[in-house]
């Protein structure tokens, strides 16, 4: 049995679970619900293991192609509805299909007493299938398709508390924002077709050789990549990622930080061929990446909201996987990807464990001390922020190493703020940790009482992301530590028909001498945190207290919202008055009106001919039959 | 015995044209001029005949049956036509006490 063969099933699992948790909402009951929407991602993780393990046992590692039907076929455009397996789709799929099922089952325990469970889980579902056509479709259309769907899904699931205004206007804001993006990616496909004729992933790799040079190319990607930066919530359009944590925890967990947000990043390495054949691109990408991964990273120091702080740390981590792209290192930045979606699911889940136990409060400021409440948590989180900071073993020291090491040797400049960006990091991810689990309680003595550990179906999936998030770094271990880069071999077909990419040639001492180097800083960082918050017993200030100024502009978030309120909504708000106004009221309004008037008024004098009097009817036929018996004699 | 299509040729066929126009024009001016309903009916009837007329005659001359058939037809019509034109009248004057056409004016605006 060929395992690929049966790739159509893999987004089809989790729909067809959409569609009987979604119609049947009314009619099943929550424990089936949980249990249908867990057992259809997890049935399509276990088509996906198979096909990675006979991909990978495999002699050639050549990408299968399963053409399902002719979706639009007109003139020479002709778009299959067609599944791509690959190294990159299978990785993209383990990891949406693995970290998406652990998050289906704590969803089971963190959306129990909520009302609109059934409805949470066909969503989670829906949001499932459409991530799969994503990553697994292949072609730009299908990408597409999917692209559209988790946005959509990521509008439902913000607002999935429907009842309140802000929610609704987070959710809004989302949907909005990103239609900026994939309106720039709608363009560069259709830029796409138009130079190339096809939108195929493997016809457009023939023409990889003949694109260097091209100028074309670099308006597509530039416009492919304002796709990606809307998705990915990179500047200038990253205002809708930390308000989207106005959803459940485990919507934040699942579409904000560990998948749909990387789509971004998938488009780019998908389409490498295209990226790498424009220097000026991969310059505009890496540049946006960095600026976005250290403006985030300030943000995130002056935040007190358990979730806005991820948000911003997931903003800021994105930046990195595309400063990684813009400098060459697409396993890097893969490798990056994969670490961040365990060790960033974790940390959403974890803080979900902690508002569950803490009846809803999200901010550290009214917590601490959880240390002694909730243990399991605790260690999880311990795991996860050590991970995220980069910490020898845990994964995420080797993926971001990787991503420096590349930057060290591409671009000393982007290296600096990179390390400086990763030490920001590591400072407010422990300020945060530290805020939350130690020290003394905060709260209310309501709360204090109430505080429990979350149930096993919670902790569970913590416990399983824990592992990955310590484990993660085999997957690519450095030839430092006699590793074998496996990710990078194992993903190498994927960039076969990429022009230049860097290849990473650093002395093994040098290589070492970075990493610990960063490492001892960052262990400095996470010192400083610690005598700040812990042993100083620092706690962020109320709200209203006057700040100093700059600390004031960042508590405030550079007050970008409130730039794109005046500069952007405010100016299209007054257009649309003034439009509506002089076009709308004034001419159209008008216009049907005149129109109309004109229509009584004729009809009003022209009634008159009709007197109802046989007499003036017959006078009038007899005079038109003569009239024409003349006409016609004297023509 | 002479057939009736010798005795038509008898007379020359503008006399008949002549003679339908004038009945013809008798029954315009009748339709235009008249307000009582019954003879409103009667210079119909006399602009049909005017047209069978025609049709006869000029049937005999051209030597073609097709314009007496046609007469029949026509007849048939008028019978008809009469019939329900003689209906409405009756109408008419049982609720209007009277069978001038102006009283029929409510159809209007």
């Amino acid at each position: 049995m060929k395992f690929a063969e049966m790739i159509w099933l893999v987004p089809v699992l989790p729909l067809i679970g959409f569609l009987i948790n979604g119609l049947g909402r009314k009619y099943i009951s929550k424990s089936v619900a949980g249990f249908i929407g867990c057992a259809s991602v997890f049935a399509s993780f276990l088509l996906v293991v198979g096909m990675f393990f006979q991909y990978q046992s495999a002699e050639h590692h050549e990408a299968y192609v399963q053409t399902l039907f002719d979706w639009i076929k007109v003139g020479n455009l002709s778009i299959p509805v067609a599944f791509q397996v690959d190294a990159l789709s299978l990785i993209m799929m383990l990891i949406v299909t693995g970290v998406g099922f652990l998050i289906h089952v704590y969803s089971v325990g963190y959306m129990h007493d909520d009302g609109g469970f059934q409805r949470f889980m066909a969503y989670l579902n829906l949001f499932i299938f459409f991530m799969l056509l994503l990553v697994s479709g292949a072609n730009f259309p299908m990408l597409f398709i999917g692209w559209e769907g988790v946005g959509l899904c990521s509008y439902l699931l913000i607002g999935f508390w429907f009842q309140n205004q802000n929610f609704n206007a987070a959710a809004k804001k989302a949907f909005i924002v990103n239609r900026i993006g994939d309106l720039g990616f709608l363009l560069g496909m259709l830029l796409l077709f138009n130079h190339f004729g096809t939108l195929n992933f493997l016809e457009l790799e023939k023409f990889a050789p003949f694109l260097k040079g091209d100028k074309t190319i670099m308006y597509i990607t530039l416009l492919l990549f304002i796709g990606a930066i809307g998705k990915s919530a990179q500047i200038p359009l990253f205002v809708w990622l930390p308000d989207a944590m106005a959803g459940p925890t485990p919507v934040s967990a699942l579409i904000h930080a560990a998948t749909m947000v990387t789509a971004g990043v998938y488009l780019v390495v998908r389409s490498n061929f295209l990226f790498t054949a424009s220097p000026e691109t991969m310059m505009v990408i890496g540049t946006t990446g960095l600026l976005t991964a250290l403006f985030a990273a300030t943000i995130g120091i002056f935040q007190n909201d358990i979730k806005k702080i991820l948000a911003y740390s997931t903003v800021s981590q994105l930046g990195y996987l595309f400063m990684a792209l813009g400098i060459g290192a697409f396993t890097g930045s893969m490798f990056h990807l994969t670490t961040h979606a365990f060790f960033k699911a974790l940390l959403f889940l974890g803080a979900g464990s902690v508002i569950h136990g803490m009846g809803g409060e999200q901010d550290i400021r009214k917590m601490g001390g959880l240390k002694k409440f909730m243990p399991v948590t605790y260690w999880v989180m311990l795991i996860a922020t050590l991970a995220i900071s980069g910490i020898f073993p845990f994964s995420g020291f080797f993926s971001k190493d990787e991503i420096l090491a590349y930057a060290y040797q591409e671009n000393k400049i982007f290296w600096v703020l990179a390390v400086l960006g990763s030490l920001m990091t590591s400072f407010y991810m422990f300020r945060m940790f530290f805020l939350t689990f130690h020290g003394t309680f905060r709260g209310t003595h309501d709360q204090e009482h109430h505080l429990h550990e979350s149930p096993k179906v919670m902790t569970i999936p913590l416990m399983v992301l824990a592992f990955l998030s310590l484990a993660g770094g085999i997957l690519n271990i450095p030839h430092v530590f006699g590793g074998h880069e496996s990710l990078h071999h194992f993903l190498s077909p994927v960039y076969a028909k990429a022009a230049e990419l860097p290849e990473l040639h650093l002395p093994h001492s040098t290589e070492l001498f970075l990493m610990f180097g960063v490492m001892s800083l960052i262990g400095v960082m996470i010192f400083l945190a610690y005598r700040y918050y812990v042993v100083k017993k620092n706690i962020p200030v109320e709200e209203g207290t006057e700040l100093p100024v700059l600390q004031k502009v960042i508590y405030n978030k550079y007050y970008i919202d409130e730039i794109y309120d005046s500069s952007v909504v405010k100016t299209l708000i007054s257009t649309s008055t003034f439009f509506f106004k002089s076009i709308e009221n004034f001419l159209i309004d008008n216009f049907s009106v005149i129109t109309g008037k004109v229509a009584i008024g004729a009809g009003k004098q022209l009634r008159k001919i009709q007197t109802g009097k046989i007499g003036t009817y017959v006078f009038v036929f007899v005079v038109s039959v003569v009239v024409i018996l003349l006409v016609n004699f004297y023509s | 015995m002479e057939s009736i299509k010798h005795i038509i040729q008898h007379v020359p066929i503008e006399y008949y044209i002549v003679i339908s126009a004038i009945m013809f024009s008798i029954g315009v001016a009748g339709v235009l001029l008249k307000r009582n309903a019954i003879i409103l009916l009667m210079c119909i009837e006399l602009m049909l005949n005017a047209a069978n007329l025609l049709f006869v005659a000029v049937s005999a001359y051209t030597q073609d049956p097709s314009g007496q058939v046609f007469v029949f037809f026509v007849l048939v019509v008028a019978a008809a036509e009469v019939a329900v034109g003689l209906a409405i009248i009756v109408m008419l004057y049982r609720n209007f006490d009277s069978v001038n056409i102006n009283m029929l004016d409510k159809l209007k605006w």
